[in-house]
C-alpha cells in the first residue's frame, strides 16, 4: 500500500492532462515551477495536442510556428501526423472519445461533417476577433457549419499553377503557355519533339488528377457551374463535364506526353513526378499547387532560376484560382486549444509560419514580405486580391467518400478514365452514380 | 505403443516398412511420433463421448481456443464422473470462479463486439435506420466489393498452397545440410519483419525502372543477354501535315512514293539531340539510284527549319530501311553513321519508303508489377516471401519427429529417394501439412497491410480484398459502418469453418 499514492497521483495527473478545466492550472503549474524555472507565462503546463496531415519538410516548419507559440505562452504541444487520411485518423479517435485538442482538416467538407457529429466546438470570441481582424468573409464561410463558425483556414494552397524546368524549355525552345490549346499544340508538342515528356503526373494520388480536373472545369465551364456542380446540383453526366474530360484526354491520350506513358503515371505517387521533373530531369513540366516548392528545392533546383512558375493557361473564358487549404478546428474544448488557433490565425502566427518555404497564409494582414521567395510573394497577393472570385477545391468541397477516398469516387475515376481516355461518356455515368450515392447521404 | 506406430506407417502401403521396424527399438521413437503425427482415422472416431463440448468451443476465436478449451475440460471431467461423494477435483463454484474472469475478457472482447457487429450490420451508415440485410445485398452485387471477393477467392486459392508447398521443400532439402541453421535463420528472418515493412521493401522491389526495382532489374538483365535492341526508341516523324513521314501501325512510312534517281527526306523527332551528340551531322545523299536521308530533325534550343537538314542536326546511322512496293519489300538497306542511305539496282517503278518498327522498339523495360493485371500476384509475392520461412519452421518441426527407421527401412528395401518422400515422409508428416496450410487460409482471409501498402493508389480497387474494404468503407472515407459490419461478419463467416477445422485438429491431437 505504500506504493499506491505516487500512482493515484500519476493517474490524477494523467486524467488532469486530458481533461480541460482551469482547475488543473494550478496542479500544472506547481510541478513545472519545481521542475523548470518559471517565467510568467499564461499557459505553463498546459498540454495541447495537435493533429494534422502535414509530414516530411511540411511537419518541419509546422512544428517550428508551434515552437514559437510554446515559447510565447509556455505550454506544451504536442503534433500526431494523420497520415494521408485524416478523417481515417480522426472518426476512431472522436467514437473513442479521445480526440486531439486541436486538428488541422485539409477539407471543409469535414468541418460540415464533423460538426453534424457535434464533435467540434465553437471558436472562442478571442479567435473570432482575430478572425474577423485577418479574414475575408469568403474564408469565413468556409469554416461554418449551421451559422456557427468553427473553423479558421490556417494554410491556403494554390493549386492553379504549372511548374516548369526552365533547362527543359530552353533546350526544346518552348516558350509559356497563354491558353490550354496553346499548352497542348505548342508548349508540350515542341517538347515531345525534342525527346523530353511534357508531363509528369503523380496519378497515383488521387488528387492530383482532381485538381487537374478543377482548374479545366473552373476554366471551360466558368465559377457558376463549378459552384453547382461542387454541390452536385448539375450531375456530372452534364456536357460541360463532358467539354472538361475531352480537354484533359487531349494530355492523358498521348503516350508521348506524359512520362512513363499512362500506366507509368498511374504507379507514381506524390511528390514523385515532382522529383521525375527537377531531380532526375526526365520531364518538364508538372500540374501542381504552390506547395511542391519544399520538394522543388529537395530535388536540388532552385525556385525562381530552374523551378518556375506559370499560370495555368485559360481553357475557356474563365482564368482559374483554385485553392484548397487547411481549416484548424477545436475538439476539445480547452484553453490551450483556443489560445493555439488564436495564435494560427493571427498575425504573428501567420509570419512565424510564412518564413518556412511551402506555405502561403490566407490571413490578409501578414505581409508578403515575410515570404522567402519572390514567386511566393506574387502568389499571395494573387489570392488575397482575388478575394471572392477565387474557388475552392471541388473535390474537398464533396463528402470524402466521393472527393477524398483512396480507390472510391471522382479519384477512381479519373484514374480509370487516365488509364482508358476515349471512354468519356462511360466514365461521367460512372462519375454520377458515385456522386448520387455520396451526395445522397 | 507399437500399434499405433503401425497406424502412421500404414499409407506407406507396402509392407516393407512394416515389416522392417522390430519390437523393442520402437519404444524409444514411439512417443515422439505418436504427438505430432496421431494416426489420421481411428481413435478419434472411435471416441465419440469426449465429443460433446466442441460444439461450444469451436465458436470461439482461434486465438482462445487453447487455454479456455483445456480449462473446460478439465471442468467438465469431474461431474461426469458421477459420484458425488468421490469428488477428487475442486467444486463446481470452484470452476466458475476460476473461469469467471477468461469468460468475462472474452464476452467483453470477442462475443460483444461479433453480437454488435451483427446488429450494427442491419442498420444504415447513420445508425439509425433498419435496413435489414440490404448491406448484405450491396456485398454481392457492388461491382468493386465483387472484385475484393474475387481476389480473396484468388488469394485463398493460390497464396496457401504455395507458402505451404515451398515451406515442405525448405524443411526437407535443409534437413540434411550442414549449415541447416542458418538456413533456415535466414529463410525464417521475412516473419521478424512487420508486414507495413515487407510492404514498404516489396513496394520498391516492384518498382517499373529497373534502376529502382529489383524485380525488373533482374528480369531485364535475363531479358538482355539473350536480346537487346539497338534502335531510336522515341524516335517518330512530327504530327502534323507537312512532315514528308507519318506513323502506320509503328513502322514509319514516306507521305509520298518515290522514283529511282530520287532523293527521300525523312527527318524524325522526339529524341533528345544529346542522345545524339556524337554521331557525325547529317547531309543530303548523293545522286545515284534512289537515295535519301534519316535524320533527328531537332535543334537544341529551338530553331532550325522544319523538314529540312540545318547544320547542326545529327543523322541517325544504323537504321533499317525498306523500298516497298504493292506491298512487298522489294531491297532492304542501312542508313551511314550521317543518316544516308542508297538503294541500288532498283528497277524502274515508284516505292515507298518504310522504316520498320523495329527500328524504335522501345527498350525491354521489365514487366509493369504495380499494374492492374500483376498486382495481386505481386502481392502474393510478398506474402509468399513473409510465411514461407514460417511454415517451413512448423514442417521442419514435425519433420524431426518422424520416425528415422521407417524412413531408413524404406531406403534399406531399395526405395528411391523420392519414393521415400512421397510415400513416407509426406504421408507421415500430412497433419502438420493440414494445420499449415488451415493456418495460412485463415491468415490469407484477413490478409490487409500488404495490400494497403504494396498496390498504389490507383491500383487498390483492382488489389482490394475485403478486409482491406472493410476498413475503407467504416473507417478510411467511406463514413459507412453498416456496411463495414455487414462486410466483417462476411469474413467471419468465412473464415469460420476453418477455424472450427483447425480446433477440431488441435483437440484430437490433445487426446
Amino acid at each position: 500500500m505504500r506504493k499506491l499514492p505516487p500512482v493515484v497521483a500519476i493517474l490524477a495527473l494523467a486524467a488532469a492532462a486530458c481533461s480541460n478545466s482551469a482547475s488543473d492550472n494550478p496542479a500544472g503549474g506547481n510541478s513545472a515551477a519545481a521542475s523548470a524555472p518559471a517565467e510568467a507565462k499564461p499557459l505553463a503546463g498546459v498540454t495541447v495536442e495537435i493533429a494534422a496531415k502535414w509530414t516530411g519538410d511540411e511537419q518541419a516548419s509546422f512544428e517550428k510556428v508551434l515552437k514559437a507559440f510554446e515559447e510565447k505562452t509556455g505550454a506544451k504541444v504536442t503534433y500526431a501526423s494523420t497520415g494521408e487520411d485524416t478523417g481515417a485518423y480522426l472518426g476512431p479517435r472522436i467514437q473513442g472519445g479521445n480526440p486531439p485538442d486541436v486538428a488541422i482538416l485539409p477539407q471543409p467538407g469535414l468541418v460540415q461533417q464533423y460538426a453534424d457529429q457535434k464533435a467540434l466546438k465553437p471558436l472562442s470570441s478571442e479567435v473570432l476577433s482575430q478572425i474577423d481582424q485577418n479574414y475575408t468573409p469568403y474564408w469565413k464561410e468556409l469554416g461554418s457549419a449551421g451559422g456557427q463558425v468553427y473553423g479558421v483556414l490556417v494554410k491556403a494552397a494554390h493549386k492553379s499553377l504549372i511548374w516548369y524546368r526552365q533547362g527543359a524549355f530552353d533546350d526544346a525552345g518552348a516558350q509559356e503557355a497563354a491558353s490550354w490549346d496553346d499548352l497542348i499544340g505548342k508548349t508540350a508538342q515542341t517538347l515531345a519533339d525534342s525527346g523530353t515528356a511534357p508531363f509528369a503526373l503523380c496519378a497515383a494520388s488521387g488528387w492530383t488528377l482532381t485538381d487537374l480536373f478543377e482548374n479545366v472545369y473552373l476554366s471551360s465551364a466558368g465559377p457558376e457551374n463549378y459552384d453547382k456542380l461542387a454541390k452536385h446540383e448539375i450531375p456530372w453526366t452534364d456536357p460541360s463535364v463532358t467539354t472538361a474530360l475531352e480537354k484533359m484526354a487531349q494530355i492523358f491520350g498521348k503516350k508521348d506526353f506524359m512520362l512513363g506513358g499512362s500506366s507509368g503515371a498511374l504507379q507514381t505517387d506524390f511528390p514523385t513526378c515532382v522529383t521525375q521533373v527537377y531531380g532526375q530531369k526526365k520531364a518538364a513540366m508538372v500540374i501542381e499547387a504552390d506547395f511542391v516548392a519544399a520538394s522543388v528545392g529537395q530535388s536540388g533546383a532552385k525556385v525562381g532560376e530552374e523551378a518556375k512558375i506559370m499560370p495555368f493557361p485559360k481553357a475557356g473564358d474563365t482564368e482559374p484560382v483554385v485553392l484548397g487549404g487547411d481549416v484548424g478546428v477545436v475538439m476539445k474544448d480547452s484553453k490551450g486549444a483556443q489560445a493555439l488557433l488564436e495564435f494560427l490565425a493571427s498575425k504573428e502566427g501567420g509570419e512565424v509560419w510564412a518564413k518556412e518555404p511551402g506555405y502561403l497564409s490566407p490571413n490578409r494582414n501578414v505581409s508578403p514580405d515575410n515570404y522567402p521567395s519572390e514567386l511566393t510573394k506574387q502568389l499571395a497577393q494573387t489570392i488575397i486580391s482575388a478575394g471572392e472570385a477565387v474557388r475552392y477545391d471541388m473535390s474537398d468541397l464533396a463528402p470524402s467518400a466521393f472527393g477524398g477516398t483512396d480507390g472510391k469516387g471522382e479519384w477512381k475515376h479519373l484514374q480509370d478514365f487516365l488509364r482508358d481516355p476515349k471512354d468519356i461518356k462511360g466514365i461521367q455515368q460512372k462519375l454520377e452514380a458515385d456522386a448520387a450515392k455520396a451526395y445522397g447521404k | 505403443m507399437t500399434e499405433r506406430l503401425n497406424g502412421p506407417q500404414a499409407p506407406g502401403g507396402d509392407d516393407l516398412a512394416a515389416g522392417a521396424s522390430p519390437g523393442p527399438t520402437d519404444a524409444s521413437t514411439a512417443p515422439a511420433a505418436s504427438s505430432p503425427a496421431p494416426p489420421p482415422e481411428p481413435p478419434a472416431g472411435t471416441r465419440p463421448a469426449g465429443d460433446s463440448p466442441e460444439p461450444r468451443a469451436s465458436s470461439e476465436p482461434p486465438a482462445s481456443a487453447q487455454s479456455p478449451g483445456s480449462s473446460e475440460a478439465a471442468a467438465a471431467e469431474p461431474p461426469a464422473r458421477g459420484a458425488k461423494a468421490a469428488r477428487l477435483g475442486p467444486s463446481p463454484k470452484m470452476a466458475v470462479l476460476f473461469l469467471l474472469p477468461a469468460l468475462l475478457l472474452l464476452a467483453a472482447w470477442v462475443i460483444y463486439p461479433i453480437v454488435y457487429s451483427i446488429f450494427r450490420s442491419l442498420y444504415d451508415a447513420a445508425g439509425d435506420g433498419f435496413v435489414g440485410l440490404d448491406n448484405y445485398l450491396a456485398i454481392f452485387t457492388d461491382s468493386g466489393t465483387l472484385t475484393t471477393i474475387r481476389n480473396n477467392i484468388i488469394w485463398v486459392v493460390v497464396a496457401p498452397l504455395i507458402v505451404t508447398v515451398l515451406g515442405l521443400m525448405f524443411a526437407v532439402l535443409t534437413e540434411r545440410i550442414r549449415w541447416a541453421t542458418a538456413f533456415k535463420l535466414v529463410l525464417f528472418m521475412p516473419m521478424a519483419v512487420s508486414l507495413l515493412a515487407a510492404g514498404v521493401i516489396f513496394r520498391l522491389v516492384y518498382e517499373q525502372d529497373p534502376d529502382k526495382g529489383v524485380a525488373n532489374a533482374v528480369i531485364t538483365v535475363v531479358h538482355d543477354t539473350f536480346s537487346s535492341s539497338q534502335g531510336y526508341p522515341g524516335a517518330r516523324p512530327r504530327e502534323n501535315d507537312e512532315a514528308p513521314a507519318v506513323l502506320k501501325g509503328g513502322d514509319v512510312v514516306t507521305r509520298q512514293s518515290a522514283q529511282p534517281g530520287g532523293q527521300v527526306l525523312i527527318p524524325l523527332v522526339g529524341l533528345k539531340p544529346d542522345a545524339v551528340a556524337k554521331a557525325p551531322p547529317a547531309k543530303p545523299a548523293g545522286s545515284g539510284g534512289l537515295s535519301g536521308t534519316v535524320w533527328l530533325d531537332v535543334v537544341r534550343g529551338g530553331g532550325g527549319t522544319v523538314n529540312q537538314i540545318d547544320d547542326a542536326e545529327k543523322g541517325l546511322g544504323g537504321i533499317t530501311v525498306e523500298a516497298v512496293a504493292d506491298g512487298q519489300v522489294k531491297a532492304t538497306t542501312e542508313t551511314a553513321a550521317d543518316g544516308t542511305f542508297y538503294f541500288s539496282g532498283l528497277s524502274a517503278g515508284s516505292y515507298d519508303i518504310r522504316l520498320p518498327k523495329s527500328n524504335f522498339e522501345a527498350p525491354f523495360n521489365g514487366l509493369t508489377w504495380l499494374g492492374p493485371t500483376l498486382i495481386t500476384p505481386a502481392i502474393i509475392g510478398a506474402y509468399i516471401w513473409v510465411w514461407a520461412g514460417f511454415a517451413m519452421v512448423l514442417i521442419a518441426a514435425g519433420l524431426s519427429a518422424i520416425p528415422r527407421d521407417a524412413l531408413e527401412a524404406a531406403r534399406i528395401d531399395g526405395a528411391t529417394e523420392w519414393q521415400v518422400f512421397r510415400r513416407i515422409t509426406v504421408p507421415l508428416l500430412a497433419p502438420v501439412l493440414l494445420v499449415v496450410f488451415v493456418t495460412m487460409v485463415i491468415n490469407v482471409l484477413k490478409v490487409f497491410d500488404l495490400v494497403f501498402i504494396i498496390a498504389p493508389g490507383s491500383v487498390q480497387p483492382q488489389a482490394n480484398v475485403i478486409a482491406l474494404e472493410m476498413w475503407r468503407v467504416s473507417f478510411g472515407g467511406g463514413g459507412n459502418q453498416g456496411m463495414g459490419s455487414a462486410l466483417a461478419i462476411f469474413l467471419l463467416v468465412l473464415v469460420l469453418p476453418f477455424m472450427i477445422f483447425n480446433i477440431r485438429r488441435f483437440r484430437r491431437d490433445e487426446r
